[in-house]
């Protein structure tokens, strides 16, 4: 259950070890409605893995099947080797952090407040000891106002820790979830469309703080619909159309899919598929 | 940061500044003259030279006014008063001491039957007592003006002029923090406060007739009110937050020196079951106010505390016969509330909002039918049904005998002084959980499921484990006092512990101290239940209008501070989102977010 990270490896041609995420065979029903059918999906250690596809492709199903908000109808996802349980709350001590597609900060607590919560599975100070305040108690608070404050400083918002959330600007709030989820020292760190709602300033700024965040040895899969973002930042990018994963690989493999340009441009007239010409063309 | 410096009336500023000085002085001076012939109006207002009942009400505020209008001549020293300037809470002392006076003006003459009854020196009050709030809108405000009201009743009328006093006033002001002071003296500020504290509190417990309590509401609410605009409240609560250790000292001081006020055993009664009432508000607070969990069911838990010590009481009416002393008795109070809470909280707690609610309303009134029903008729012979535990004997503690009045040199402590002292100790051990448990990761956790259960899961947070935790805390603490309520009140008898009544503690009640003295705080349900328990108490006369007008002021509380009457930091922000905005001095680099003011911008700009 430990979380402890070694520095990164070489993103790639460390294939050889064991993936620290590997979903196999996921399916997530709801009735009739297959949203999620039968994906695989692995994250090695240090990598960047981007999951695209058109809206309500079921990318965000996939996301919460990963971090046990839902329990896939089928198929097992592992993290280090190990079956992960079907309890968010479990997921996270297991190692595994998220952010949300529309932000879920906790609106009304200060901007450290929320990352001390974050680090809520790697401290254990029950009520007993928060009631005696024993020397190991103020220790311990002591030390995670520090590594908040570090994680605060890592983002640049040090100097607004005492800030309500809430107050906080859009691209701001955006990063405080990150580092509300990193203060819980996952080793995989599951981005939920980090950059919507940003300009390209703050794409860029993002894009750097995704690498920051690598090279403290965190993978990442991240969940996007800035094309020029996920090709930028990733080693490996899935695509998801329908539920389905259509491909996987680099840059230029998704990039020149025929079934890629089909499911976000649409397919030309005479030659159409049954694959989801309607859906919109986003970005 | 003003915006309009006019006064509402065209007055010179020296007239208008000598008239608010000598209004002051003259309502002061007033209240020595006698204001009705006869000493049938409650206090005996005949007597010249010797203010009674409401008379002291129009002094103290007539001094009030005095002294806050001292800083207007620039009397060194004065000016620490009134960090914010002394002109708007003179507009709101001005009208503290005209509503008092005039509202004891028309009490004696509705209850007297007629303006007959007031004598020349009534008059001459109620002229005095105008006199401030004149000069006082004669004064520059930074609150702005408003024309006459369009049209519309006599309700209308009322409302705009009310809003355009309200607005006059100006919002309360953010202060910049202050040099400290040295040390010694901001302990004595402290501990001068702690005293007046107990003078007010004090004041108000004892009040013996429903008119005084009313004119003491209307003082001590404006007061408060022109206090906080003057800033002196900010000022002093940014001291007391530094010196925390000797705040929580001062405050247990004075309320330990409660009982030694008094002379009659009466008041002490009152005081101890307020203090009852308002250590199991604030075990609530624990549940509604940081977990965020409505427990409509919540007085169950004392009554659990309650039975569980009178049954190891050594009651004749015990069927265990079992004879504990206190502490044995608080643990298993404690101890069988706390499983109570658990076993009631295990499955519940898997709802949300409403459905918890109603939930644990159902499980409150199944514990108050359970201990009716298990009489040795219906049921195993455990509680005597409606007849309850009776004769439970007094604590002895140490040999301390609670039964009995001891004399402490000049003092003497009765019965319910010596409980008062007890229960002033269970509150402060409350006081202490509150506070550590809701500055620790625990409270943070709780406070984070309140704020967002889905996404403090996905921090780690087991959302239920910490939801119970809360649940069994809260029930624990309210056990512990009910372990104390059952000594006090010599029986345990099911009927108190119901959901709604017109008497505390009940659970609608209980909720309603917490939400209206503001959730989350420590301060905010002690004051709160102490509201609730004094108004139903003093507004006795009002017969079978009681309840009626209990619940018109409760409405009226709540539209005009619905974050409780002392706001936790969170809370002010949650409901008071739009006056906030432009507020904060230190966000001014997010120009894009804020390059239109809007009205909530201009009005606040005052401040």
């Amino acid at each position: 259950m430990t979380t402890q990270t070694v520095p990164a490896p070489r993103p790639e041609g460390s294939t050889a070890a064991a993936p620290l995420l590997e979903a196999s065979g996921v399916i997530m029903r709801f009735g009739g409605l297959t949203a999620v059918n039968n994906v695989d999906l692995t994250v090695n250690k240090g990598e960047i893995v981007g999951l695209i596809g058109p809206n309500g492709a079921g990318k965000t199903t996939f996301f919460n099947c990963l971090t046990g908000l839902y329990v896939p109808t089928e198929g097992t996802v592992r993290y280090q080797g190990t079956v992960l349980p079907p309890k968010p709350h479990l997921v996270t001590s297991a190692g595994i952090a998220r952010t949300f597609q529309n932000i879920r900060l906790f609106a009304n607590m200060t901007v450290l407040e929320n990352v001390l919560v974050g680090r809520h599975t790697r401290t254990k100070e029950g009520l007993i000891s928060a009631l005696l305040r024993g020397p190991g108690y103020k220790k311990a608070e002591a030390e995670g106002r520090e590594k908040a404050m570090e994680l605060l400083e890592f983002i640049g918002l040090d100097h607004k820790a005492d800030h309500l959330s809430r107050n906080l600007p859009y691209g701001e709030q955006r990063k405080l979830e990150i580092a509300r989820a990193m203060a819980s020292e996952p080793g995989l760190l599951l981005l939920d469309e980090p950059t919507a709602g940003m300009n390209p300033q703050e794409t860029r700024a993002a894009e750097e703080l995704v690498f920051a965040i690598r090279d403290k040895g965190i993978s990442i899969l991240v969940i996007e619909h800035d094309m020029r973002f996920i090709f930028n930042l990733c080693d490996r990018t899935a695509v998801l159309v329908q539920g389905q994963k259509i491909v996987e690989g680099d840059k230029e493999t998704v990039q020149n899919d025929e079934r890629v340009i089909t499911a976000y441009l649409g397919a030309p007239l005479e030659g159409a598929t049954d694959a989801a010409a309607s859906t919109e063309a986003d970005q | 940061m003003t915006t309009t410096k006019s006064p509402a009336l065209p007055l010179p500023l020296p007239a208008a500044k000598a008239l608010v000085l000598a209004g002051g002085l003259a309502t002061a001076a007033s209240a020595f003259i006698h204001w009705t012939w006869t000493s049938e109006f409650p206090g005996d207002l005949t007597i010249d030279g010797y203010p009674g009942g409401l008379q002291i009400l129009t002094l103290t505020a007539g001094l009030l006014i005095a002294l806050f209008s001292l800083p207007l001549y620039g009397v060194k020293g004065t000016r620490w008063l009134t960090p914010a300037g002394p002109n708007a809470p003179l507009l709101v002392l001005g009208a503290a001491a005209a509503a008092t006076t005039w509202f004891t003006l028309i009490a004696i003459s509705t209850e007297l039957g007629g303006l007959a009854n007031l004598e020349p020196g009534g008059w001459i009050a109620g002229v005095a007592s105008l006199l401030p709030l004149i000069g006082a809108l004669g004064l520059p405000q930074t609150g702005s003006t408003v024309g006459l009201p369009s049209s519309g009743g006599v309700l209308a009328i009322t409302k705009h002029y009310l809003g355009a006093f309200t607005r006059l006033v100006g919002p309360n002001p953010d202060l910049a923090p202050v040099k400290p002071l040295n040390r010694w003296v901001e302990t004595l500020i402290i501990i001068a406060v702690a005293a007046l504290g107990l003078t007010v509190f004090t004041y108000g417990i004892v009040t013996e007739y429903g008119e005084l309590f009313i004119g003491f509401l209307i003082l001590t609410g404006l007061g408060t009110w022109a206090l906080m605009r003057a800033g002196l409240i900010s000022r002093l609560t940014a001291l007391t937050a530094r010196h925390r250790g000797t705040t929580t000292a001062a405050a247990f001081a004075a309320a330990a020196a409660f009982p030694f006020t008094q002379s009659d055993d009466h008041f002490a009664s009152v005081g101890v079951n307020i203090l009852i009432f308002a250590t199991v508000a604030l075990g609530l607070n624990v549940v509604v106010g940081l977990a965020g969990l409505l427990d409509l069911g919540y007085v169950a838990f004392l009554g659990v505390g309650a039975y569980a010590a009178a049954l190891v009481s050594g009651s004749t009416s015990s069927p265990t016969g079992l004879h504990l002393p206190f502490w044995g008795a608080a643990l298993v109070g404690m101890a069988a509330a706390l499983v109570f809470g658990v076993v009631i909280g295990a499955p519940t707690l898997r709802l949300r909002g409403d459905y918890l609610a109603i939930v644990t309303l159902g499980f409150g009134e199944i514990f108050r039918i359970a201990v009716n029903s298990l009489d040795g008729v219906s049921g195993p012979k455990v509680t005597n049904g409606p007849n309850g535990i009776r004769n439970i004997p007094d604590l002895d503690i140490l040999g301390f005998d609670f039964g009995q009045a001891h004399t402490f040199g000049a003092f003497t402590l009765g019965r319910f002084a010596n409980y008062f002292l007890l229960m002033l100790l269970v509150t402060a051990f409350v006081v202490t959980v509150f506070s550590r448990a809701n500055d620790s990761r625990i409270g943070r956790a709780w406070v984070a499921i309140r704020e967002d259960e889905t996404a403090a899961q996905a921090m780690g947070i087991n959302g239920f484990k910490l939801k119970l935790l809360a649940f069994a805390l809260g029930a624990a603490l309210a056990g512990l006092a009910g372990t104390v309520m059952a000594h006090v009140s010599y029986s345990v008898v099911p009927d108190p512990y119901q959901f709604a009544g017109a008497v505390p503690p009940n659970s609608a009640f209980l909720v309603a101290a917490v939400v209206l003295g503001g959730m989350g705080t420590i301060a905010g349900p002690l004051l709160g239940a102490t509201m609730l328990y004094l108004i139903p108490e003093k507004l006795v006369f009002l017969k079978e209008y009681q309840l009626l007008v209990f619940g018109i002021a409760l409405v009226l509380l709540m539209r005009l501070r619905p974050e409780g009457l002392i706001a936790n930091r969170r809370a002010k922000l949650e409901f008071h989102e739009k006056d906030d905005e432009p507020a904060a001095p230190a966000e001014s680099d997010d120009a894009p977010a804020r390059t239109e003011p809007g009205p909530a911008g201009l009005t606040t700009a005052g401040a």
